[in-house]
């Protein structure tokens, strides 16, 4: 098979490069496509060898006896049409592509609801002793007992910091978390013959989790209305509680970054109903260590432990979601979970015996124990006081933002404090022409990642600034000037400068129209309409 | 405290620029009740030297898989991760960024995602994979959910050869959206069985090749009959490395295809994190869960990605998504997609050929100890053996002398009165020496 430079044009098109869209980049279209140091990075499919591989296994399994042919027709007839790599060209490869990412480690990277704070490195250290990395889930307990440990002082932590008695460890992030929080409900629920509440209510603001994990469920989901205040609007919630409710699910500090006033009278209403109330734990760092949702009525919640315990985001995961419980639902969590006995601590795997309220398994072993590692380290280096300033620090560091910000952009909930992080509507674009996405856009060029944008829906254009508590001082101002200075442009009618951008990332807006009319999902072989542009110097 | 750069003077500045006397006043809005002034019953914080103790005190606790003789596999398996690898993964571009919701400034990210769909795609030999799911027995619940959109059926017919774990939590998890699942018992050959329980309301069938007992498995007259009753085919894979060698789902009739993808570049790590793989023929795309990764231009016509087809996701359709699935297995199919383009096509194969020449070498030494006898007929890398008694006091006895024997059927299933059965894998890790050892102790604990 041969190698072919094949797919969309890789290299820009000059003209667009030198033309008007580009007189903010005072430096000319270079010749080969790259950005300075920043390489124009092929596919591996156009770099690698159809028969190369960077992997040398040892001499003594190359000399093995390889006959397949006890595997008959079972053996795959084609090669499997995978390039390799030498690992020169595999370390030059990613770490090109990473040179294309935004990361926390560069900059205030100020996503609502996402929590990127500092990821220490400490906690990838010791998720990498060999003791926790090189330890099979099936091997017998007794020489994992420092790995159930850990799994148990992790579970004291969580139920200490939340003030709840109970934690399942096992769902692998928060939408799975959600997932075995509602599995458990409907566990409880049936075993007290009241299987037949079918309806879960989910305030307009929630995460989108929210109401797919209770479709998932097949619960049918109703939306509970916000105040102007931006809090779940008690007398809504009340005339839709019913006999039928299941569960509510409210996200607090909620996702408008506020903390809801009325968090015990909705505890309370819904208890009174016989529902049970599952809180999304997704904004817990404004509160660790300091409020305890276990003293707020609530039943079940996860957490994120890549967001509130700082365990990588990755680029998408892994993530961890541990679900704490109240006593009523502790019974129901799911298999497995760490017993101590007589022979120290074991796995009880099976819903069986004093276990069968269990209500079945989230996934085929225990949970994320890399996730386990980072977070637990992390609890034991900030300890109780160091937890309790994150909370304030993130609250503190959101509440700067949202005052330095206040008099160029309009805060959605201008009256009281916000919790971590400063919702903004897009009022004070009004009259520019430009929109949130505009505006967000053009952060990138200023050496932001933009904030979360659009959400919550009950804002209009929102724009959600998450900045946490590891950012300093310095950060945060040089955050708030660059966004100053963006909105000044914006009212001064510079247009231009907002619709073109991004001009200095990695590439400009990407069509996201085609992508999904004519999705191309895989590198295929094949050539292409669409010729690559020559090179210049050609 | 060092995570932490705020100074008390920074905050006293901030809370004047606020106009709040005190950190308090921020959280005036929590109900009095719910505001303890004491610290939690915790310890205060501890430097790292503190930290680095404890937890390398907890790690010395347990006994890892390299320090010795080792033969668990079972959906989980030990294998060589070049150094490259974590090297790799651990640069801050990718380790501390979010998804790639702003593909600007994310198209690392976004393409590697492209670049793992195509290698999934072509492990797998179907035509679409996407960006992953949190690991293997989460995939196969969804691929049973999705076979459920897709056909408007209820029932799923599992393998007795599906590994019990997977089989539980697909009953957990698509039971609850209302399907019916239809276990059917343990087996080291379940073809026939799995064919007799197709009928007209049959939405998918689950099959497992090499099966849990180690057994690969022509899964194609499964296939036909499936296909015959209007019902979609779901492969599943527990051993990733077993695509370098064996005829890949596609290739059998698989509508969709889901595996563990741990065993290439990913740590054992105690059961997770890991990472889901899920492949499906391209006519399914729209009922796919999860992340999609799609080629596309900017505005200045360069070749960039982005995520895309989002209106089946949650962010977007809220209750009408395909899954609730956000946050995946992002790291972790950065370290698969790193391990399988320094292997290629062509190292893959001859890690696959080393890992099935171990386990033919185990297999061999194994049918030489009295009292072993043999139940997978083909295997991969691992395979099923009966032994006289309980096959995990074996283990334990083992264990006694260094060797950790493999995996006791009845750990994952004890229902299924196969105590005496016991799973063992075999890997390019594994030595002649660790054979020897293994047989060694077997020999004597069985002798007795």
């Amino acid at each position: 098979m041969s190698m072919q430079n094949v797919g969309r044009p890789t290299r820009p098109d000059t003209a667009g490069l030198n033309g008007a869209a580009n007189d903010l980049n005072e430096a000319p279209a270079s010749l080969t496509g790259a950005r300075g140091l920043l390489q124009d990075e092929p596919l591996i499919f156009e770099l690698g060898g159809w028969t190369k591989t960077g992997v040398d296994l040892p001499m003594d399994a190359l000399g093995l006896d390889t006959d397949a042919s006890d595997l008959g027709d079972l053996v795959r007839a084609e090669p499997i049409g995978l390039p390799g790599l030498s690992e020169p060209e595999a370390v030059r490869h990613y770490v090109r592509l990473s040179q294309k990412n935004h990361a926390i480690d560069l900059a205030l990277y100020p996503l609502g609801s996402c929590t990127m704070k500092h990821n220490p490195r400490l906690n990838e250290k010791m998720a990498r002793l060999a003791g926790f990395a090189d330890l099979h889930p099936l091997q017998p307990a007794s020489t994992t007992q420092g790995a159930l440990e850990l799994m148990d002082r992790l579970a004291h932590w969580l139920k200490t910091l939340t003030g709840m008695p109970a934690v399942a460890l096992p769902p692998k992030a928060g939408a799975h978390g959600e997932l075995c929080g509602l599995l458990t409900i409907k566990a409880a629920h049936e075993a007290a013959g009241n299987g037949d509440r079918r309806r879960v209510l989910v305030p307009t603001s929630a995460h989108g989790t929210n109401p797919a994990t209770a479709a998932f469920v097949g619960y049918s989901v109703q939306e509970i209305a916000q105040t102007e205040d931006g809090r779940v609007d008690l007398a809504d919630l009340a005339a839709k509680l019913g006999p039928d409710v299941a569960a509510i699910m409210v996200t607090n500090p909620n996702t408008c970054g506020l903390f809801e006033r009325d968090i015990l009278e909705i505890s309370r209403l819904t208890h009174a109903a016989g529902a049970y109330f599952y809180c999304d734990g997704a904004n817990f760092n404004a509160i660790v260590g300091r409020v305890r949702p276990g003293d707020l009525g609530v039943d079940a919640m996860h957490i994120n432990l890549h967001k509130t315990f700082s365990t990588p985001h990755g680029g998408g995961g892994p993530g961890a979601g541990p679900v704490v419980l109240s006593q009523a639902l502790a019974a129901f969590a799911p298999a497995p979970w760490v017993t101590h006995g007589p022979d120290g601590l074991t796995l009880t795997e099976q819903a069986v015996g004093d276990a069968a309220q269990a209500f079945g398994r989230m996934s085929a072993f225990h949970g994320q124990m890399g996730m386990f590692v980072r977070a637990y380290a992390y609890m034991r280096s900030h300890g109780a006081d160091g937890l309790r300033q994150v909370a304030e620090d993130a609250v503190l560091n959101a509440n700067y933002i949202k005052a330095r910000l206040c008099d160029v952009m309009t805060p959605a909930f201008p009256d009281g404090p916000c919790m971590h992080e400063a919702l903004f509507d897009d009022a004070w674009l009004e009259g520019t022409g430009l929109t949130t996405l505009d505006f967000a856009k053009a952060m990138i060029d200023e050496g932001f990642h933009p904030m979360t944008m659009y959400f919550p829906l009950v804002v209009h254009g929102a724009m959600l600034i998450e900045p946490t508590e590891t950012e300093s001082k310095r950060e945060l101002d040089r955050f708030c000037d660059a966004l100053r200075a963006l909105a000044a442009a914006a009212k001064a009618g510079d247009a231009e400068r907002f619709k073109a951008a991004p001009r200095l990332a990695p590439l400009r807006r990407l069509d996201e129209t085609l992508a999904a009319r004519k999705p191309r999902l895989t590198w295929r072989p094949e050539p292409t309409t669409v010729a690559p542009a020559p090179l210049a110097a050609e | 405290m060092r995570y932490l750069p705020l100074t008390p003077d920074d905050r006293a500045e901030m809370l004047a620029v606020i106009g709040a006397a005190d950190i308090d006043a921020l959280f005036r809005d929590v109900p009095a009740a719910a505001r303890p002034a004491d610290l939690f019953d915790l310890p205060l914080h501890a430097g790292e030297l503190e930290v680095e103790r404890e937890l390398a005190g907890l790690a010395a606790r347990n006994r890892p898989a390299g320090a010795g003789p080792f033969f668990c596999g079972a959906g989980a398996y030990r294998h060589h991760v070049p150094a490259s690898v974590d090297h790799l993964i651990q640069r801050s571009e990718f380790l501390t960024s979010y998804t790639p919701y702003q593909p600007e400034i994310a198209q690392g990210t976004l393409q590697v995602l492209f670049e793992f769909q195509t290698q999934v795609a072509a492990l797998t030999g179907l035509d679409v994979a996407n960006a992953s799911m949190y690991d293997g027995s989460t995939a196969c619940a969804e691929a049973v959910m999705m076979a459920q959109r897709v056909t408007r059926r209820e029932k799923a017919v599992l393998s007795g050869g599906l590994h019990p774990h997977y089989a539980a939590t697909t009953q957990t998890i698509a039971h609850a959206e209302g399907m019916h699942i239809l276990r059917l018992p343990a087996a080291i050959d379940a073809e026939a069985a799995v064919i007799a329980a197709i009928d007209a309301e049959t939405a998918c069938v689950v099959v497992q090749t090499p099966n849990i007992f180690g057994v690969v498995t022509d899964v194609g007259k499964i296939a036909e009959a499936a296909h015959a009753a209007g019902a979609l085919l779901i492969v599943v894979t527990t051993e990733a490395v077993s695509f370098g060698l064996l005829k890949p789902p596609g290739a059998m009739g698989a509508d969709i295809a889901v595996a563990e993808g741990q065993s290439i570049g990913n740590a054992l790590n105690f059961g997770g994190p890991y990472v889901g793989l899920f492949a499906v023929r391209e006519k399914l795309v729209r009922q796919m869960p999860g992340r999609l990764c799609g080629e596309t231009v900017d505005a200045d016509g360069r070749r960039g990605f982005v995520l895309t087809l989002s209106t089946r996701e949650q962010h977007i359709r809220r209750e009408k998504a395909t899954s609730n699935i956000c946050t995946n297995s992002g790291l972790c199919a950065l370290a698969f997609s790193i391990h399988l383009s320094l292997l290629g096509g062509a190292g893959l194969r001859q890690l696959a050929e080393v890992n099935h020449a171990r386990a033919r070498e185990l297999k061999a030494a194994l049918a030489g100890v009295a009292g072993v006898e043999i139940l997978s007929p083909r295997v991969f890398n691992e395979l099923a053996i009966r032994v006289p008694g309980d096959a995990a006091a074996l283990v334990e006895a083992a264990l006694a002398d260094g060797v950790v024997a493999g995996v006791p059927y009845s750990r994952l299933d004890p229902t299924a009165r196969l105590d005496d059965v016991l799973l063992l894998a075999a890997t390019e890790t594994t030595t002649s020496e660790d054979i020897a050892a293994l047989t060694r102790t077997l020999q004597r604990n069985l002798g007795r």
